[in-house]
């Protein structure tokens, strides 16, 4: 049964999953032509990074909600609140840096330990309940600011998110430490795809040509360097890169294959049967909230640090680009699809957009259309999809 | 034209429907007599609701091959409007009903009943709507809300609304799966004074004794072409000889032994169930099941017959776990050792697995690979610190696809995409490796074919021949009786009977299961 697929196979075996990285891929074209490759500059790309991480933080938790068959609307306020208690504690109150992050991350779990009872233990649903919370956390911020911006923040509190790790190993003209943390990644990326190459091969599956195989971590390994090239020649590996990194290695791990992860897929994908499997769902309900709570106050350190100040207004509509995320990176709006790394992309396609418009610029409103139909056209794609299929059968 | 009509209403042609990679059906040929009531019959995926599909148009003309001769005429439908507007109705095996709106309401959605101004008119609507109810003698109210009556008066409805549009040949997909035996009765009894009406009927249907008591002729469809079509009347003589000429026609060979045998060796009691009382969740004091006492010795398998209603899935449900409803009473032991069943997980450590009864809803998650529908009750087993090892899960799942024999390329394919026979064999994979000492199975062959049924009864001895105990839950009293060694009957809430499977009749059983007084009779 080792079969091997060929390339027309990879690509349309799972059209949902490689039609995002094609469409990334051609938006990143198109950008960088419109832009006459300012796109795809080292300064660009690292203001990118800085820019559009809180989204792809949010979208992270937000992806396990949806994958759940939830929503969560409250997360732009939540990310308010947690940068607001920082700022709070930070400037207002003269503590440590770190004070003001592990106050922000208990606002967060709190807020998230609330919408999760009402969700799971009480049974609203989470679009009303997230809806509620939307306004509750909007005013408890302006609560906590009485109304007004505190800035700025110590610059301890402020190199969370504008911080750069760099000359750890020496300058050339560009910086040393940033390409080989890069290097690692990349050959543990590699390491990690040979491994799992071989056991599919151990147990009978079907993988990729060798040449397919090769070819792939190449072309990874290639962007990957030119993307930590371009860094290195600017200012360095960016503080927020590295938290993001973390966060996204460890959820994919803990989507794909943890016990938690797969009583996720379960419940969205059939919750009665999920619930006669053995599956504790209300448990699992109340932790994906839980968890989303603590990512939208990571959001909000990040945000509140890289503005270093704390708004009544921050986060506004970041709920709105994290669900759009997901739902371009192929989650499914009733639940039981989606991965991180497709909500990552998604999130990838949406920042690359707005850049590239702002480099144009284009102004806010044309964005806003052109964001809203690129959102209606994914879902779109994914129904055809869907369609597609069943006429297979 | 009606002086001339011909003595065929419907002629299906040459009949070829291709999907991408698939031929669904390969040159079918059809002939309905005017007035005849009749069958069609096939194991699951043989191609029946496919024909039915592409005769009344879900598949439009042009997407099939072959004609379509109606009433001497081609038939060329674009559209449902357009099978309808020539009398041709479908009535589906999911009901097409909207719960909160009334029957009247329901029965003329999407063909309302207007005034001039265009406005609905109810008096009209509720009016008409009463004489439809009459004539399939449904005796509800017009303006009752579909949520609030049962399955079997939600189809007589659906009759309602496909006779409202003048319809001259009704098909009915599986008309009667989850109708009672009453409830059936009285189904196949209006299909018999529609035909003295003029109505020609189309029936598809998967309980053959129905089929082998209505249908004038039966056309079996197999792997997508017709074999062939006969009259019942030179079928065989009795119920039991027209229907295993059927079973011929469907398999392509002689089924003699339904149910295979089993040496049946009971050995010490692993469940036994004490004073079980079961309260309905919503309506309080509502007593659902009422002081049940059973048990189930290994290597035994038990039966419950009961009708629907009875109290037969939420007395499975309330010892899985507690599943139905909060207020539940009685004492449960497993190996004699009391066990607190109190949710879905103590119930699988206690060694208690249940197969539900609609898989679709409450066994597999349709839109996950068939590997991880088997390893979802199960996931304890796989993994370890909360990470799962896929690389044994998928061994396992590979073991169970050989030796369940679930009919696929690999493991990996789209559980909704496989036939019901495979997709109750997941199911049951699912709950094997649990390792369970009592398997529960509501109606373990419901809407499966034959054949599979036939590899279902194998494995359920399987099981028993290694020493598990089996709870099996079905109308179906055949069935019953061809598999178990015990049956309980349960009326009304109540076990009414324990009969050993020797000493069993249908007539007897039946009349343990209609007994309303509540003495336990031992037989």
């Amino acid at each position: 049964m080792t079969g091997i697929a060929n390339l027309r196979e990879l690509f349309t075996r799972n059209l949902r999953q490689s039609g995002i990285y094609i469409a990334f891929v051609l938006i990143v074209v198109l950008f960088s032509v419109l832009t006459d490759g300012l796109l795809l500059s080292s300064r660009n790309m690292t203001s990118l990074v800085l820019q559009f991480s809180y989204i792809l933080i949010l979208a992270i938790g937000m992806v396990i909600i949806i994958i759940g068959g939830h929503i969560d609307l409250s997360v732009g306020s939540v990310v308010a609140l947690t940068g607001a208690v920082a700022a709070v504690i930070v400037i207002r109150g003269g503590m440590p840096w770190w004070v003001g992050v592990i106050a922000a991350i208990g606002t967060g779990l709190l807020v998230g330990a609330w919408q999760g009872f009402w969700v799971a233990y009480v049974g609203i649903p989470a679009f009303i309940v997230t809806l509620a919370g939307m306004l509750l956390f909007r005013g408890l911020t302006l609560e906590v600011l009485n109304n007004v911006s505190l800035s700025p923040f110590p610059a301890e509190y402020t190199s969370i998110a504008s911080g750069f790790l760099n000359g750890l190993l020496g300058g050339y003209g560009y910086d040393t430490f940033t390409l080989v943390i890069f290097a690692i990644g990349v050959l543990g990326f590699a390491y990690n795809s040979w491994r799992t190459r071989r056991a599919r091969i151990a147990y009978k599956q079907t993988v990729e040509a060798p040449v397919l195989f090769v070819l792939k971590l190449v072309v990874v390994a290639a962007v990957v360097m030119w993307f930590a090239w371009n860094l290195a020649t600017y200012r360095g590996l960016p503080a927020v890169l590295i938290i993001l990194a973390v966060l996204v290695m460890v959820y994919t791990l803990v989507t794909k294959h943890s016990v938690f992860g797969r009583h996720v897929y379960a419940i969205g994908g059939n919750l009665a049967a999920a619930q006669l499997s053995g599956v504790r769902v209300r448990r699992v309900n109340f932790w994906m909230f839980v968890n989303m709570g603590f990512l939208a106050s990571i959001a909000g350190i990040v945000f509140s640090a890289r503005s270093s100040a704390a708004q009544p207004a921050a986060g506004n509509m970041f709920e709105l680009d994290a669900i759009a995320a997901c739902f371009i990176g192929g989650a499914a709006v009733t639940g039981g699809i989606g991965t991180v790394t497709g909500a990552m992309v998604g999130g990838l396609i949406m920042a690359v957009m707005s850049n590239g418009m702002q480099l144009m610029g284009v102004d806010q409103s044309t964005q806003q259309v052109v964001k809203g139909i690129v959102l209606l056209l994914a879902v779109a794609f994914d129904v055809w999809n869907k369609k597609r299929a069943v006429a297979a059968r | 034209m009606a002086d001339s009509a011909p003595t065929d209403i419907l002629e299906m042609r040459g009949i070829t429907k291709t999907f991408p990679g698939v031929k669904a059906l390969q040159d079918v040929n059809l002939t309905v007599r005017r007035g005849e009531i009749h069958g069609i019959c096939g194991e699951n995926g043989a191609g029946k609701s496919t024909l039915m599909k592409v005769l009344s148009g879900v598949y439009p003309f042009g997407t099939y091959e072959g004609d379509i001769v109606l009433d001497g005429e081609t038939a060329q439908f674009g559209n449902i409007n357009d099978s309808e507007a020539r009398g041709v109705v479908i009535i589906h095996q999911e009901l097409a009903l909207v719960p909160y709106l009334s029957i009247a309401e329901n029965i003329f959605l999407g063909n309302e009943r207007r005034r001039a101004g265009g406005g609905i008119d109810w008096n009209k609507t509720n009016a008409e709507a009463a004489v439809l109810l009459e004539r399939v003698g449904l005796s509800e109210s017009p303006t009752t809300l579909i949520s609030a009556i049962g399955v079997g008066k939600q189809q007589l409805v659906e009759i309602a609304k496909a006779i409202s549009k003048n319809v001259s040949l009704l098909i009915l997909d599986e008309p009667t799966a989850a109708l009672n035996d009453n409830d059936s009765e009285h189904l196949l009894d209006l299909l018999r004074q529609f035909k003295q009406q003029g109505i020609t009927s189309i029936m598809i249907s998967h309980k053959l004794a129905e089929i082998a008591e209505i249908a004038d002729r039966t056309t079996i469809i197999r792997d997508g072409q017709s074999i062939e079509t006969f009259e019942m009347a030179d079928a065989g003589a009795s119920s039991e000889a027209i229907q295993n000429r059927i079973i011929r026609g469907m398999v392509g060979r002689d089924l003699d032994n339904r149910y295979p045998d089993r040496d049946s060796r009971p050995g010490e009691e692993v469940l036994r169930v004490e004073d079980w009382t079961v309260y309905h969740p919503t309506q309080p004091g509502r007593v659902v099941v009422d002081s049940a006492n059973l048990n189930v010795r290994a290597g035994e398998v038990v039966g419950i017959a009961g009708l629907m209603g009875a109290g037969r899935t939420e007395l499975a449900m309330s010892l899985f776990g507690r599943s139905y409803g909060r207020d539940i009473s009685g004492t449960a032991y497993v190996h004699g050792k009391q066990v607190d069943v109190h949710n879905v997980p103590d119930a699988i450590k206690a060694g208690i697995a249940y197969v539900s009864e609609d898989r679709k809803q409450y066994g597999l998650n349709l839109i996950e690979d068939i590997r991880r529908n088997i390893s979802a009750a199960g996931l304890g087993k796989l993994s370890r610190n909360g990470f799962v090892d896929e690389n044994e899960e998928l061994k396992v799942a590979g073991e169970y696809r050989e030796s369940m024999n679930i009919r696929t390329p690999n493991v990996l394919m789209e559980v909704g995409k496989l036939s019901g026979g495979n997709q109750q064999k997941v199911v049951l994979s699912k709950w094997l490796y649990t390792a369970p000492e009592v398997l529960i199975l509501d109606e373990p062959t419901r809407g499966i074919d034959v054949g599979a049924k036939y590899e279902i009864y194998t494995i359920i001895n399987e099981l028993v021949a290694a020493g598990k105990a089996v709870l099996v839950i079905s109308s179906e009293l055949p069935e019953l009786l061809g598999i178990c060694d015990r049956i309980y009957t349960l009326a009304f809430g109540r076990i009414t009977g324990e009969v050993d499977v020797a000493s069993a009749t249908q007539e007897g059983l039946m009349a343990l299961m209609t007994q309303e007084n509540t003495q336990e009779t031992k037989v």
